[in-house]
């Protein structure tokens, strides 16, 4: 049961703004990618598109190689839980279905459907909601479902299982996530800027499919012409139920439960999520994903990509294909320049670094960032823990990094999880500040796995034991039930005998009685 | 044509700061203060800090040495140095060669590398040693110089390098005409012999509020001070309850017995008060981690100073002051646990 006045505050979402604990201030470096306009990527050779751009399993091909596929046509799906569906970028021909380098935090390959796009380009018969406004919210999750939206901000959770969950736990507001806390990534706030009507469209069919009753837009307070542009969206669509706020740009702010922190004052339980707030989180490209899908009928394919960082000779924003290969983006942007060291998928501090650029753009490539050496960190000389306290300080989810440091390299798994291993954000802000440069990210990753695994192994074990144990239980009654089966029998036999003692005793007295009176 | 990547993990961003980037802003930080003692005590102490860090050095590389560590990584962190500058920094500036030998045995070597090396001791190491001297030699480590600007002979270079390599002073002077007893022995003698803290301070080592010269150094340490509080390399929690703790509890004790206790402010700005509370209880090892546990650090401090000068067989308090909260400090760690986000 949620605190009555808890209930209040979340209601009063975005009506103060609030703080979380720790952050960093760093530099933005966002107006480098900002300066030049949107510009489509051309269709590539050969588009890529992985099977798993979802958080979940992987989803099926559902085609074969050598089919002709439509643009938008379903190419792979996964049925389940949020559901993940794959659609086909352009139309052309399946080449093939088979594992390729996909840019995954696993570095494995995976499944992915090949096209080799027959450059016409050309849609599969769409189905738009124009009236989406009286269409029931079940049709609205259905077609959102099925669009293969994902959370676009990057941590890619199937849109549907999120609505879902709203409509069970019943929710009052949707929350737009518009701030871009990484530095270098620009994607949102040039999606705001270009197409504000799309993410204000987006908006409204959420919060109709989620039953919501109002939305809170979350921008950073440096994106003045992003508010402007919002603002007039919102008042051309006549619709105050919206509302655009400017948060204090803080990294992680842009981060689910330091958002939902700064907006409403209230922490995210552990283990909890929003909805158990009453509110919904998205990212406002998800919006612009969910109005296109609806609207427009077209399923996701497509996004805002900022490739940027000082190993980009022409840093910008692009609007790029699902499954188009990073180094087309790249060579778009004027390629690299001759110090470029490391390519990173998404943003400095929790971005993945890509090992080639073959790799394709996926639903979750909000940036593609090129660092030089004096970027990134150099090699690593580790010095033990002076123990300043920078890293709690910093800690966002008010963790002390260098003590669980201390425990997971101790492999003391149950002090870790009792202080709180679960519920680090990876944000890596204490691996940031701390001198002694000790990759405790690094280390809580690991430990956080090790975790995982060991509550998957003690709960296989305590299966195993419960089967052991009922085994135990069925034969003892096995055992016993014989025992009493047995005694039952013996008691049977002995009645049975003691009867027929009787009945020969009496035939005795019987025949005695004869034998005296003969 | 696709390129290949030299694959690294998350953050990919560079570290704001490193160990020998604190140690060396620390050294900084500290110049302002040990300029004015210069100024007002002679070279005395430049000599002091010099001889406990080319001992703290080759203590340092000792150990790294008997324990098989990278000498290049650990002497470049400069907190050995840090440690040197701190303790020199508490001597008397004509204290002889070998104080310095023996106070960064025991800082180095037991305080801390037989604790683990650095980050794993428990004791600040600069406060070990000079415990141990002080315990030690009393005697030596009560021969104080007054201002130069007051002395009846002010001592030069050659002098001062003759008495601290052999120990004693230069034909035709004694430790009587050119020892001074610093303002707190001063404070501690007269009420000892039954005089007021007013009649004491009537001494020509006073200043406006703490000892004439002491007050200044004091003053630029809080300045360096500053500077790291402004460069995020201490908190102010540590400081500010330390001072605001010895101020605070003087100040009752003034109000209540005027006569037996000085001013709070002269607190202040003697001994090694200011220097210990921007510079020595904040070190970093051997305080407390989270700023709840900082601040009761802080006030423990400052009441085992303020009382070992009242009570105590000490002048000063602070280093036992901090010894001893070292001691609590993990005890105060356990307690001060943060509420965990979302728990
Ligand atoms: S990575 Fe984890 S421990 Fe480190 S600051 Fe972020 S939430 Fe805290
Ligand atoms: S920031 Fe690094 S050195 Fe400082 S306490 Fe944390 S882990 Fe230790």
């Amino acid at each position: 049961m949620m605190h009555i006045d808890h209930a209040e505050q979340a209601r009063n979402a975005g009506e103060q703004v609030h703080h979380f604990h720790g952050g960093l201030h760093l530099r933005h470096n966002k107006k480098i990618s900002c300066e030049t306009p949107l510009e489509r990527t051309p269709l590539p050779g050969l588009l890529i598109v992985p099977l798993l751009q979802h958080y979940g399993p992987e989803a099926e091909a559902t085609v074969k190689t050598g089919q002709k596929v439509l643009k938008g046509d379903e190419i792979g799906c996964f049925a389940h839980l949020g559901g993940g569906y794959v659609h086909a970028p352009s139309s052309g021909i399946v080449q093939a279905v088979a594992r390729r380098p996909i840019s995954h935090s696993s570095g494995a390959d995976g499944w992915c459907v090949v096209i080799e796009p027959d450059g016409l380009d050309q849609w599969k018969r769409l189905e738009p909601l124009t009236d989406w406004s009286d269409a029931d919210p079940a049709l609205l999750r259905q077609k959102i479902r099925n669009s293969g939206i994902v959370g676009l901000g990057g941590a890619v959770f199937p849109t549907a299982f999120k609505t879902d969950e709203a409509i069970r736990q019943g929710i009052h507001t949707l929350i737009l996530n518009g701030s871009e806390c990484e530095p270098y990534i620009s994607c949102d706030e040039m999606l705001m800027r270009e197409e504000p009507d799309s993410v204000i469209l987006g908006a409204r069919i959420l919060q109709q499919a989620i039953g919501a009753t109002r939305t809170v837009i979350a921008i950073e307070d440096q994106m003045g012409v992003v508010n402007r542009a919002l603002k007039q969206a919102v008042e051309s669509a006549g619709d105050d139920n919206i509302k655009i706020v400017k948060i204090t740009t803080i990294y992680p702010e842009g981060g689910e439960k330091q958002l939902i922190q700064v907006l409403t004052g209230l922490e995210v339980p552990t283990g909890g999520r929003p909805t158990d707030l009453g509110l919904l989180c998205q990212n406002v490209a998800t919006a612009t994903a969910v109005a296109q899908a609806v609207v427009e009928g077209k399923p996701l394919i497509e996004r805002i990509v900022t490739v940027t960082g000082n190993g980009i000779r022409k840093p910008r924003n692009l609007v790029a294909r699902i499954g188009t290969p990073i180094s087309d983006l790249v060579e778009q942007c004027g390629g690299y320049t001759n110090d470029v060291a490391r390519l990173v998928l998404g943003g400095p501090m929790m971005g993945y670094a890509l090992n080639s650029d073959a790799n394709p753009v996926i639903k979750a490539a909000n940036c593609i960032l090129a660092l030089t050496q004096s970027d990134i960190r150099p090699s690593q000389v580790e010095m033990p823990c002076i123990r300043c306290g920078e890293c709690a300080r910093v800690c966002p989810a008010v963790l002390l990094p260098q003590q669980l440091d201390w425990l997971i390299r101790n492999q003391q798994w149950d002090d870790a999880a009792d202080s709180g291993l679960a519920d680090c954000i990876e944000c890596g802000c204490c691996d940031v500040v701390c001198p002694s440069h000790i990759p405790l990210v690094e280390w809580f990753r690991f430990g956080k796995s090790e975790l995982r695994s060991l509550a998957v192994e003690r709960k296989q074990a305590e299966t195993a034991k419960h089967r052991y144990e009922a085994r135990d239980a069925r034969l003892l009654r096995i055992k016993e039930e014989r025992r009493q089966r047995m005694e039952e029998k013996k008691r049977a036999i002995k009645d049975g005998a003691q009867k027929q003692q009787k009945l020969a005793e009496a035939i005795a007295r019987a025949r005695a009685r004869q034998d005296r009176n003969e | 044509m696709s390129r290949k990547f030299d694959p690294g993990v998350a953050p990919h961003f560079p570290p704001q700061l490193t160990v020998t980037g604190v140690m060396q802003q620390v050294l900084y930080a500290l110049l302002p203060g040990i300029i004015a003692y210069t100024w007002f005590f002679g070279p005395g102490i430049l000599v002091q800090i010099l001889l406990a860090v080319i001992f703290a050095l080759l203590f340092e590389t000792l150990m790294l040495k008997v324990r098989k560590l990278p000498l290049k990584r650990f002497l470049g962190d400069w907190s050995a140095v840090v440690t040197a500058v701190l303790f020199a920094l508490c001597l008397p500036p004509l204290a002889p060669w070998w104080i310095a030998l023996v106070g960064m045995l025991f800082a180095i070597v037991v305080a801390k590398h037989l604790y683990g090396g650095l980050g794993q001791n428990m004791f600040n190491p600069a406060m070990v040693g000079y415990v141990v001297v002080l315990i030690s030699f009393p005697r030596v480590m009560a021969l104080w110089l007054p201002p130069t600007s007051i002395a009846s002979h002010s001592l030069t270079f050659g002098e001062v390098l003759n008495t601290i390599f052999t120990g004693s002073l230069s034909l035709g002077l004694s430790w009587d005409t050119i020892s001074e007893a610093t303002p707190l022995d001063a404070i501690r003698i007269s009420l000892a012999s039954g005089r007021m803290v007013s009649e004491a301070r009537q001494s020509p080592v006073f200043g406006d509020f703490g000892g004439l010269g002491w007050e200044w150094i004091a003053n630029l340490y809080a300045l360096g001070g500053f500077w790291l509080l402004w460069r995020r390399i201490i908190s102010w929690h540590v400081p500010v309850m330390m001072i605001g703790a010895v101020v605070a509890l003087g100040l009752v004790a003034y109000l209540v017995d005027p006569g037996s206790n000085p001013v709070p402010l002269q607190h202040v700005f003697s001994g090694a008060l200011v220097l210990g509370a921007f510079f020595i209880a904040t070190d970093p090892v051997t305080c407390c981690t989270s700023n709840r546990g900082r601040l009761i650090f802080g006030v423990g401090v400052g009441i085992i100073t303020l009382s070992i000068r009242s009570w105590g067989g000490y002048p000063d308090g602070v280093a036992f002051g901090i010894l001893l909260m070292n001691m609590a400090a993990p005890l105060i760690d356990r307690y001060t646990r943060p509420r965990i986000f979302g728990h």
